[in-house]
């Protein structure tokens, strides 16, 4: 039906009282997602403005609410340690939304994930899954059922969102302006192209069966494969739209995975084809390296070369990413 | 990622125990001699400049005596390479080299750890010779591979004497790496000298952006790859991104030349919506001056500062903004913030900006209205309007244009300063009313927009809440600024001045 959450999914925020932490579990509890409680310590035993109990540990969050993903808005200096304690409390899905986290507190915290799920990939199965950090989250969406405007008139009753994305833009395939009866999977480095995607894709009639913002930093949880076998795997997910960004290697990679092992339609998306090499465009991850012999690495061009090569369907531009998707399903 | 300069990243590695050359910084052709001097022997002078192939420009020279030294460093003080005006040299005792090595440690994210790029028989033209090059992964807890490292400088040429002194040269630039949270550190060459001894002859290091704040030890000013000494312009603007935490704000000036006919300045929202929006201006025929992204969201004062900032920049033929389509962030702040911006500066040249997301048919009204009597032609766009579209609308209007800017200054309402305006502290900076020209109609359209900050007075506007209270607020007094003004009555003025621009 979807990929790492649906409606029973029971979520809690660390960092619930930071002004970040509040304005957008607001938000998620007024999309219909289950909002169970939250985390700050020093202000366990008190309430939050919608009620949702606060908590000290994540330990005590999850003893008492059965919790199982968490949404993560600490400052950067405690991100590392907050995915870390999430995930020994045995929280599922860990979503760290938190951007500006140094690299070598990610790799020293996605080491003892890979070694609590005893491998370097993440499955449905794997004992935790850590989205991010510096992510827009994930989302189910939910046909509309109410005006999400506030927690007792909730947006849906049977979507999940975890994070910072506006969930009005999104699409269920029960929904009637879900024309083509199309579901899109959407795996995205940059959170606001994954929402241009949406859009796109919801104005040419098709739905989302899940949308996941994996992060613009070097080293992070989920990738574009990981991702894209989940949707590959998904029996309610008809297609897959990838939107990567310049820097690193993971797209060429996500590339030949797409060749060997997908058979439902895909389209990409490369963003900063026109950046010069040697500068950072925002995201700590999206860099073009100068490369050995000063030939660059990382360009947009090999990516979309790669991509073009496993029969992915790439747009040109943007504006093009929901045409590329319904032009994949032959539409 | 912030770049050090070779003579701080060898006192790093000195640091942690590698042995790098005898050497002194020089600013002057004097000190070049003097530190020769004082070295005795021949040294080399060497620019110190974030660049590569350094001496193929001229900027690494031999020096038997200190007054060579003096001459060659009067030359390379002169010198510009690139964007970088070379004002240190490192003057560095001459080795004597019996063989040169190339280690290069970098944090690899397909591997997610650092991986260390070894080759033992020399550095030159290695990206030509894959096969000498021995890749070495460094675990989080039990750093480098030891034993790979051994089995590597087994299978090569070296003294079996030496292959200790170069593991243990190698196991502590990993170290090093780790303990400044390099990004990248590269050793090209690690040299064996004639009498044995290993050390790091010439090194590059680039830091971590994001851990630049726990590195003060560095003396990293700006946490950013520059290709250049940080402008006085990109001090301005990373001590606005240090100071407001509010959504970020990142500023990048990119290569160009101040002459450039197509000229603008950009600024986008959200990383990957502001490099397709970059991609759009710039395949419209544009040269983006700078990449600005001001998300999530920022208040109206950091989108305000980010405005100033860019159009600070001389040279200017238009303003393109443009982020996501559907920014998940109330886009009338930042309406808000660039209205006060453009009318503080009397803005005249063509600004398109797309301001797609939530509450943006408000924002686009709010910016549109309030910059219509500007000289300028403003235009606001809405997430079904495509980048490329506002793009090309753009291109449109700077033609018909022809204005350019050579950089901007604000200009400040005559009542800001006088006796007799109201006058309170907010956040960095200060509230102005001009309580003359309040009557009570004036006074309550002030107080309607103030969101519940200013109350009516004895039919003048005063403070509803306490001045603690106040001292935080600014960017619901800068949208009263706007709205006030847009109805014709400018008698709110939010100043909060851009230390090094006003």
């Amino acid at each position: 039906m979807s990929i790492l959450i649906d409606a029973d999914t029971k979520v809690i925020c660390q960092g619930i009282t930071g002004s970040f932490g509040k304005v957008h579990t607001r938000g998620c509890c007024n999309y219909g997602t289950k909002m169970v409680g939250g985390v700050t310590p020093g202000k366990g035993g008190t309430k939050d403005e919608n009620g949702l109990p606060i908590f000290d540990t994540v330990k005590q969050a999850v003893d008492a609410t059965g919790a199982d993903a968490t949404m993560i808005f600490v400052p950067p200096t405690f991100a590392s340690d907050a995915v870390l304690e999430a995930a020994e409390a045995g929280v599922k899905l860990v979503c760290c939304i938190t951007e500006g986290v140094p690299v070598n507190d990610m790799i020293k915290a996605r080491a003892v994930v890979d070694e609590m799920n005893g491998s370097r990939e993440f499955t449905t199965g794997s004992r935790v899954v850590l989205l991010g950090p510096n992510c827009p989250g994930i989302i189910t969406p939910g046909p509309k059922s109410g005006g999400g405007t506030s927690m007792a008139d909730p947006y849906t009753s049977t979507g999940c969102k975890i994070g910072i994305m506006p969930g009005y833009i999104h699409t269920h395939a029960d929904e009637a302006k879900c024309t083509t009866g199309k579901r899109v999977g959407i795996v995205s480095r940059s959170g606001t192209l994954t929402y241009e995607a949406v859009w796109q894709t919801s104005e040419l009639g098709m739905a989302q069966s899940t949308c996941v913002g994996i992060g613009g930093d070097p080293v992070r949880g989920l990738g574009h494969i990981d991702c894209i076998r989940m949707f590959q795997d998904d029996p309610d997910t008809d297609g897959i739209l990838m939107i990567g960004e310049i820097g690193g290697s993971e797209e060429e990679a996500a590339a030949d995975f797409i060749k060997a092992h997908v058979t439902k339609p895909v389209a990409a998306f490369i963003a900063g084809r026109t950046a010069p090499p040697g500068k950072r465009m925002g995201h700590a991850g999206a860099i073009i390296s100068a490369g050995a012999g000063g030939k660059p690495t990382g360009t947009a061009d090999t990516k979309i070369e790669a991509l073009r090569a496993a029969g992915a369907n790439v747009a040109e531009t943007p504006a093009d990413m929901g045409r590329a998707m319904a032009a994949a399903f032959g539409l | 990622m912030a770049r050090l300069h070779e003579y701080q990243g060898k006192a790093a590695l000195r640091d942690h125990g590698i042995e790098v050359p005898r050497s002194g910084v020089a600013r002057s052709a004097d000190e070049a001699a003097s530190i020769a001097r004082e070295m005795g022997g021949a040294v080399v002078v060497k620019i110190q400049a974030w660049t590569t192939g350094r001496a193929a420009l001229g900027g690494v020279k031999m020096a038997d005596t200190p007054a060579q030294a003096r001459a060659h460093a009067g030359a390379m003080l002169g010198m510009r390479i690139g964007n970088f005006p070379v004002t240190e040299l490192l003057i560095e005792e001459k080795l004597d080299i019996a063989r040169e090595l190339f280690v290069s440690l970098t944090i690899d994210d397909a591997a997610r750890r650092p991986m260390v790029l070894l080759s033992l028989e020399g550095g030159t033209g290695i990206e030509d010779r894959a096969e000498a090059v021995h890749r070495l992964a460094v675990h989080v807890s039990t750093g480098i591979d030891r034993a790979a490292l051994e089995a590597a400088l087994a299978g090569s040429t070296i003294d079996e004497g030496r292959r200790g002194a170069v593991a243990e040269a190698i196991v502590k630039i990993v170290e090093t790496a780790a303990a400044i949270e390099a990004r990248s550190l590269e050793v090209n060459p690690l040299v064996i000298t004639g009498d044995g001894r290993v050390m790091a002859a010439d090194c590059r290091v680039t830091v971590d952006d994001y851990a630049v704040f726990r590195h003060p030890e560095l003396g990293i000013e700006i946490a950013r790859e520059l290709d250049h000494p940080p402008t006085e312009l990109e001090r301005i603007a990373f001590r606005v991104e240090e100071a407001d935490h509010r959504g970020t704000f990142y500023f990048a000036r990119l290569p160009h030349s101040e002459d450039d006919p197509k000229l603008v300045g950009f600024h986008g929202a959200g990383g990957g919506g502001s490099m397709m929006s970059m991609d759009a201006v710039t395949n419209a025929g544009f040269t983006i001056a700078n990449f600005t992204d001001t998300s999530g969201n920022p208040s109206s004062a950091k989108v305000y500062a980010a405005a100033r900032i860019i159009l600070s920049q001389p040279g200017l033929v238009g303003y393109f903004g443009s982020g996501s389509g559907v920014a998940s962030q109330e886009q009338f702040w930042s309406a808000y913030g660039l209205a006060k911006a453009f009318f503080e500066v009397g803005l005249s040249i063509p600004a398109v900006i797309r301001l797609g997301g939530n509450s943006e048919d408000r924002a686009v009204e709010i910016l549109n209205d309030a910059c219509k009597e500007l000289p300028a032609v403003v235009e606001g766009y809405r997430k079904d309007d495509t980048p490329q579209f506002c793009a090309e609308r753009f291109r449109e209007l700077v033609e018909a244009s022809g204005d350019r800017l050579q950089g901007t200054t604000r200009e400040v309402p005559a009542f800001v300063g006088k006796a007799g305006s109201l006058s309170v502290k907010i956040d960095r900076g200060t509230l102005w009313v001009d309580l003359d020209a309040c009557d009570s109609g004036t006074t309550a359209l002030v107080v309607r927009h103030s969101s519940g900050l200013l109350k009516d007075e004895g039919g003048k506007p005063a403070i509803a809440l306490s001045d603690e209270e106040l001292a935080g607020k600014d960017s619901e007094l800068i949208a009263c600024e706007v709205e006030c003004r847009r109805v014709g009555k400018p008698v709110v003025f939010v100043d909060i001045p851009i230390e090094g621009l006003d």
